[in-house]
């Protein structure tokens, strides 16, 4: 018997932690022959903590919300008598969107124990790299990565092939590959996963993508928000140097590679290559003019390559199966597999690995298992702060990078955040243009100062004080600071509001010329009513309200003096008889 | 420094005494510099080891990495402003990070945050009086699914409602209160 405990970071957010110490405590109390281990995210967070059994045929039970409480009962029925406890178990339907997926970069996450190279190498692990090293040449290797079609999974979508090959045709001796783990966009999590979950098949991507360009050195850009990440990635490399997958000649092939870690110190702007590169040089992190690109001159002003934590994670995969079966997943653009992080009004978030091609109704609908509360769906945000809202009647839009491109949208490093009826369109552009705003580099005009004016403009909106010529001023500004910075953070800033102007201008509209929220959410236009046939008198909404805006006499209805309420919602939330209404 | 050597008063290594400043043991810092100030580049592992060992980065402490380094104060002072990580102030002995992602956005995160704030009677960015807790909003903490989520002291804490965050807080406090007596 072998139990397994996923271990990810949302895992042990939701408690995996303690069940682990419960299933450790109850198997030493019992003296329980099973072995305790544990594994990355599977990328249901929904589900977690989740627990699998397997028994010594290796057939697997999958238990999940896992309680402390539960444990003693799985194992005495399970683990000890030999028949799974079906009602803590997880449903079919569950079981079904899990199998919907196609899963490439999230292959091992979930499955093996991160912390183990040996349960790595069991299933394949590091046959791609061996190959790599003793039959392949640089050449023969690019030329494998240009027919699988992998494209860069943080962003941009340039192809990865392309990339490695002006790294290796550039001059110089001294290269460096470096790992983007500096997953920024809020709402995107899949690195982190990946990181948690499987740090060797990085590890893997980056010596074949050394390889490839003969780099003497691989630097992990991480962030510091990950810690977990950054303890298991330093665990794996010490491994991955210890059986000979590091260091000097590796595997004979006089091939001397290593890789090295460096924490970020937290600047969105550092996703951009230069801006990195900046950074790991100790510097501030800002951009500066292209070309020369860093392929020519990179960290310390030699050629460097620059790929996302899941393009490299796809590399390993593409070798031992082949480029062409890669291409053959998707669609003709786009092909392969994606990563989505699927969050917000969502019932059943988490992670979810597709082929291209795919709709989003397929993903937010069947995947994942459609709104929350029964709401309406309204849009999803993809690409974050540098991409746009999609509405829902585009949601049959095909998931490849020119469809979603088409919207308005990025494909971007693959965030989905869906909203409802309830999320306020103006708000979520404010939002956004806040990120922005803060996390601008400061080094162009229009992108320093432009933000800020929007932001004043869109709060302004939202507080009710919108003005005629507002839209019309947000649009101006939004195509001159697309125009006018030199990084794509500045380019793309505007992108968030641009989109929300396209599909929800009517929403714009209410806010400014009616003063009305559609989606009743921005609280200074909102008015508060206590509706008199379901207000009890209970006197708790009057004794909440800061304002004394409340009155009313003991068991009889109270009411909303408006000239003195400040739309604060204390009330709302205060009344236990669903009495109290917004407008 | 002059104030080097100086004895603390309360035991800690960041009291205030009156018309002295701060006092700093640099000579926890020395070790980090050797590893570091040789490795061109290393400006900003260097300043997150001093900050791990000093919960902030001082005036005192950022002048001490630039004369062992030779690197001017003024960008010392630049790279440390630029990325969000730094801290030019102390923190309180909790420090509550409130995820402000899009995912926590759109799932109420600044309705968690009216609720702490309330509940410690101070504003985003700042330390409670009895230097227990301090409120930091961040960019994402990657666990978008357990949206609203913060982080106290390295641990997560997911599906906040506005009274389980103001709970999480109590129990902190009750916490730290016991261990106090």
């Amino acid at each position: 018997m072998k139990i397994v405990v996923g271990q990810g970071s949302c895992g042990l957010a939701a408690g995996a932690g303690k069940v682990y110490d419960e299933i450790e405590k109850i198997l030493g109390e019992k003296h329980v022959d099973a072995s305790l281990k544990i594994a990355g995210c599977i990328g249901t967070c929904h589900l977690e903590p989740m627990v699998d059994v397997f028994d010594d045929g290796g057939n697997k039970t999958t238990y999940v919300k896992v309680k402390p409480e539960q444990v003693a009962e799985i194992i005495d029925k399970h683990v000890v008598e030999g028949s799974p406890v079906e009602p803590l178990a997880i449903s079919q339907v569950d079981k079904d969107i899990l199998s919907k997926q196609d899963r490439i970069v999230l292959r091992n996450c979930g499955i093996i124990d991160p912390e183990s190279i040996d349960e790595y190498i069991e299933i394949g692990g590091y046959d791609a790299t061996t190959k790599v090293l003793t039959q392949m040449t640089p050449e023969s290797l690019i030329e494998e990565i240009k027919i699988s079609g992998l494209r860069g999974r943080g962003g941009a979508g340039f192809p990865t092939w392309f990339k490695w090959n002006a790294a290796y045709q550039s001059p110089g001796k001294e290269k460096y590959i470096v790992c983007n783990a500096d997953e920024g966009d809020p709402g995107a999590f899949m690195d982190r996963s990946v990181l948690e979950g499987d740090p060797h098949s990085l590890i893997e991507g980056m010596i074949i993508g050394g390889f490839a360009m003969n780099a003497i050195e691989g630097i992990v850009y991480v962030r510091a928000e990950y810690p977990l990440a950054i303890v298991r990635l330093e665990k794996a490399l010490g491994q991955a140097r210890e059986k000979g997958f590091l260091g000097k000649n590796i595997l004979g092939s006089g091939f001397d590679f290593d890789i090295r870690i460096k924490a970020g110190a937290g600047a969105f702007v550092c996703g951009e290559e230069t801006a990195l590169i900046a950074s790991l040089e100790g510097e501030r992190g800002m951009p500066r003019l292209k070309p020369p690109f860093p392929a020519q001159k990179g960290y310390w002003q030699k050629p460097t390559n620059i790929n996302n934590v899941e393009t490299f994670a796809n590399v390993a995969w593409i070798i031992n199966h082949g480029g062409q079966a890669y291409a053959d997943k998707g669609t003709e653009e786009s092909k392969g597999t994606k990563v989505f992080a699927l969050t917000g009004k969502i019932n059943k978030g988490g992670l979810v690995e597709i082929p291209m091609g795919l709709t989003l109704r397929d993903v937010i609908q069947d995947i994942g298992g459609g709104i929350k509360n029964n709401k309406q769906f309204k849009a999803v945000q993809m690409g974050g702060p540098s991409g746009g809202c999609i509405p829902a009647d585009l949601q049959d839009t095909v998931i490849e990078y020119a469809s979603i491109t088409k919207t308005g949208a990025i494909m971007g490093s693959g965030g989905m955040v869906v909203m409802d009826e309830t999320t306020c369109m103006v708000d979520m552009a404010r939002y956004f243009l806040d990120f922005t705003r803060k996390e601008s580099c400061g080094k162009c005009n229009y992108c320093r100062i432009g933000t800020k004016r929007m932001l004043e403009i869109l709060e302004r909106i939202t507080k009710g004080e919108g003005k005629d010529g507002d839209i019309e001023l947000l649009e101006e500004l939004a195509r001159k600071i697309s125009e006018g910075s030199m990084c794509g953070l500045g380019q793309t800033a505007p992108n968030p509001i641009l989109t929300t102007l396209r599909y929800f201008r009517n929403e714009f509209e209410d806010h400014i010329y009616k003063k009305k929220c559609t989606a009743k959410s921005c609280t200074a236009l909102l008015t508060f009513m206590i509706h008199e046939d379901k207000c009890t008198g209970c006197t708790i909404c009057a004794r909440k309200c800061p304002t004394k805006a409340i009155t009313g006499e003991l068991k009889k209805p109270h009411v909303i003096n408006q000239e003195l309420c400040i739309q604060c919602g204390k009330c709302e939330e205060s009344c236990k008889f669903d009495a109290i209404s917004r407008d | 420094m002059e104030n080097k050597g100086v004895k603390n008063m309360c035991g800690t290594n960041c009291h205030c005494q009156e018309g002295q400043g701060p006092v700093f043991d640099y000579a926890k810092l020395d070790p980090v510099l050797d590893k570091y100030k040789k490795t061109p580049g290393s400006l900003i592992t260097i300043l997150q080891k001093a900050q791990d060992i000093y919960g902030y980065l001082p005036k005192e402490i950022m002048n001490y990495i630039s004369k062992e380094t030779g690197i001017k104060v003024a960008k010392i002072y630049g790279v440390v402003t630029f990325y969000t990580q730094f801290r030019l102030e102390p923190i309180g002995e909790n420090l509550i990070m409130l995820c402000q992602g899009t995912a926590c956005h759109v799932n109420g995160a600044s309705f968690i945050e009216e609720a702490i704030c309330e509940e410690l009677e101070i504003e985003e960015g700042q330390t409670t009086a009895d230097g227990l807790f301090t409120l930091n909003n961040v960019a994402c903490l990657g666990c978008c699914s357990l949206s609203p989520v913060m982080m106290i002291n390295g641990e997560t804490y997911g599906n906040l409602t506005k009274d389980s965050a103001r709970k999480i807080i109590k129990q902190i406090r009750l916490k730290n209160s016991a261990e106090v007596k």
